[in-house]
């Protein structure tokens, strides 16, 4: 008895039984404070008060009605890609290439605002523009699906690569054939005003598309066959083939939804957000999202809460930069670290730690609790 | 065939930046993990390696010693990096955080805190953040006397280059001797392709990974300080060096996770990125040269997983989280 006791290591690990909602969600909030408590030091460190930091930040995106225009604006694409990734990673199929399907999606959406606009009236138009983005998100992500379906390939890997192609491709675009006339000025036309999503409540109307969107993500995920199915794969894909489904075909059409709605992101955005198609048009989010998406547990609403965070900090942090000269990069830094404070904290909802000396409190407990 | 050479010289010097991003990243995926915070990484270095160069003179004056100033650089960008991994490899060793995730949760974070010091620096030393032309030579100068590098063809082919470029091919070749030749490379191996078995064999599966993982971050945030210290001029500009991050980790497939096989890769991407300077052909838009790198590289990525050549593949274990308890 007495040799193993000293072989025990000092902490050990063990998977907690399920926590109570209440509970997780405390010491999530709980690692929101403190990763908020690390970012105002570093609001310290370049020079200025951290409380009227955060205070900047919270003014300064919801403050005025144009600021708060902005901050709606910096939450549409964040949230509508975080639910285009969700089913992807219920999946457990990495699919990083958000960025890219945002902008294939753009891309094709573009095409008819530049050559269409003046032979379709506003409705048709718009509508003709969001299937497009949708089939040009869709294909852009099913390339590296058909290759994982048929071959393993690794698709982490590839649709990170994805990305900086189509990137590349708009850039090209956007210097070449789609530059807009006089030449030199490496920028595609600002588009028809038939081509631009209506505004409302002072916002593009994407707001709406990606709240309806919400709802529809839960409800495909709970309650359809094929929000079954994925997670079925996702937990594992021998059960899936046992049970008879047809996992590559699973894997597929999952991904082509996915790109799809980010397709729909890179329309919203060019058409509403930017008026214009440029190679910056996905900016990060595609990323951004993917932790938005994470952090969520990919529960559609507590994406809202997380998207509206993060886009809060984004445009508070430019407030930050014109007001109190903090460079605006901070936003990423405090996103950061936001970020690794709430990957961390999912450990402890996990697992529990035992310490080598507590062990036989530990055991006594147990047989108390029995 | 001068105009060969010059293509092969540039090449080579825009390919250093990368060869370190994708040696230390190398390391870090032969222990399975996929860190996917390069970019991030290489920002960190990038600016905490020009600050190191810009203190150090302005602290020492005209008496700055350019060989102690690039050894500065150097140990900066490492220590910067080595801590951006330490937080990675917390995450994803200790707490089991997912590696995809995480890794791009220090991409954002990264490349904020590199933007966040170069502004900085910029706006507390006046706008400007610049190294004298005096350092900026033992910088981007070769180091070997002008007899060698007038040596017509081989002069400029093999003595031309910048002090990283020789640095950087000794770190790749360090790399591939640890990888394939030592007992400790057999080890890290074996915990890359698993880590259960490595377990049981009696490897310490997370010293492994935490060592390679945090080294190997330290040495891809090198690479950003060279990118700023060479190709970008001395200058923290506001693009800062967006891009190579992402690009060293398509190499690092491209070259199918060998460190010698980084070496000509590094070149080719190199001289991919700067082809559109120099050569210009009636059919393909020089624009598009600069997605070539990503499209060799989803070529490869797809030929190694068809033909399914075992000793060409991922790390078997790349991107997953080994948990002790629950096998």
């Amino acid at each position: 008895m007495h040799t193993s006791e000293h072989k025990t290591p000092l902490i050990r690990l063990a998977k907690r039984e399920q926590m109570s909602p209440a509970a997780q969600w405390g010491i999530r909030i709980a690692a929101i404070l403190l990763a908020l408590v690390v970012g105002g030091l570093v609001i310290a460190i370049s020079g200025s008060n951290p409380i009227a930091g955060y205070k900047t930040i919270v003014v300064g995106s919801l403050g005025k009605t144009s600021a708060f225009r902005q901050t709606v604006k910096n939450f549409i694409p964040l949230l509508g890609t975080a639910l285009a990734i969700a089913p992807c990673f219920k999946m457990r199929f990495w699919n990083i290439g958000a960025e890219g399907q945002i902008t294939a999606g753009a891309m094709c959406a573009t095409y008819f605002a530049l050559f269409w606009a003046d032979q379709l009236p506003k409705v048709p138009l718009l509508l003709v523009m969001f299937v497009a983005g949708a089939i040009g998100g869709g294909l852009w992500a099913l390339i590296p699906a058909f290759f994982k379906a048929k071959w393993g390939t690794n698709e982490t890997l590839f649709t990170l690569m994805m990305n900086y192609i189509i990137i590349g491709f708009v850039k090209y675009l956007q210097g070449g054939p789609w530059e807009k006339m006089p030449r030199g000025s490496q920028q595609i036309a600002q588009f028809d005003s038939n081509a631009c999503l209506p505004k409302v409540g002072g916002v593009y109307c994407g707001w709406i598309i990606v709240l309806i969107l919400v709802f529809l993500m839960f409800w495909y995920m709970k309650y359809t066959k094929q929000g079954y199915e994925i997670a079925v794969v996702g937990e594992s894909e021998n059960t899936a083939r046992y049970a008879g489904m047809n996992v590559p075909f699973i894997i597929m059409r999952t991904m082509f939804i996915s790109g799809a709605i980010s397709g729909v992101v890179g329309f919203m955005l060019a058409s509403g957000a930017n008026n214009t198609l440029y190679d910056g048009v996905a900016a990060g989010v595609g990323f951004t999202a993917i932790t938005v998406a994470w952090l969520a547990q990919l529960n559609p609403f507590a994406m809202v809460g997380i998207s509206a965070i993060l886009a809060i900090l984004e445009k508070g942090a430019d407030s930050l930069q014109t007001e109190m000269q903090v460079p605006a990069s901070i936003s990423d830094i405090i996103t950061g670290v936001l970020l690794f404070f709430m990957l961390g904290c999912e450990f402890f909802i996990n697992y529990r730690l035992i310490f080598a000396g507590s062990g036989k409190k530990q055991e006594n407990k147990k047989e108390v609790g029995a | 065939m001068s105009w060969l050479i010059a293509l092969i010289t540039a090449a080579v010097v825009t390919g250093a930046p990368l060869l370190f991003g994708t040696v230390g990243e190398i390391l870090s995926e032969k222990s399975g993990n996929l860190n996917l915070g390069v970019e991030g990484m290489m920002f960190m270095g990038g600016a905490v390696g020009l600050g190191a160069a810009f203190y150090y003179e302005k602290a020492v004056g005209a008496a700055a010693s350019g060989p102690l100033a690039v050894l500065l650089a150097i140990l900066a960008a490492f220590v910067a990096g080595a801590l951006g991994a330490l937080i990675y490899a917390f995450l994803t060793i200790t707490l089991r955080a997912n590696q995809n995730v995480t890794g791009l949760a220090l991409a954002i974070f990264g490349t904020g805190v590199g933007q966040y010091i170069g502004e900085l620096m910029r706006v507390k030393e006046g706008g400007f953040v610049a190294v004298s032309n005096e350092l900026k030579t033992y910088f981007q100068n070769s180091p070997f006397p002008k007899a060698l590098q007038d040596i017509p063809v081989v002069g400029g082919l093999v003595f031309s280059y910048n002090v990283f470029v020789y640095l950087g091919i000794i770190v790749a070749v360090l790399m591939g001797l640890y990888l394939n030749r030592t007992r400790s490379g057999l080890y890290l191996r074996a915990v890359g392709e698993s880590p259960a078995t490595a377990d049981a064999a009696g490897i310490n599966v997370g010293r492994y990974k935490y060592l390679s993982t945090i080294i190997g971050g330290g040495i891809s945030a090198v690479g950003g300080m060279v990118y700023i210290m060479t190709t970008a001029g001395c200058v923290w500009n506001h693009e800062g060096l967006s891009g190579e991050g992402w690009l060293a980790v398509a190499l690092v497939i491209f070259c199918l996770w060998s460190p010698y096989r980084a070496l000509w890769g590094s070149v080719l991407f190199g001289g991919l990125m700067i082809l559109y300077l120099r050569l210009v052909l009636p059919f393909f838009p020089t624009q598009l040269y600069k997605i070539l790198p990503y499209v060799v590289t989803v070529i490869v990525l797809i030929l190694t997983s068809m033909r399914n050549n075992r000793e060409k593949q991922p790390p078997a274990s790349l991107g997953l989280a080994y948990f002790r308890e629950e096998r």
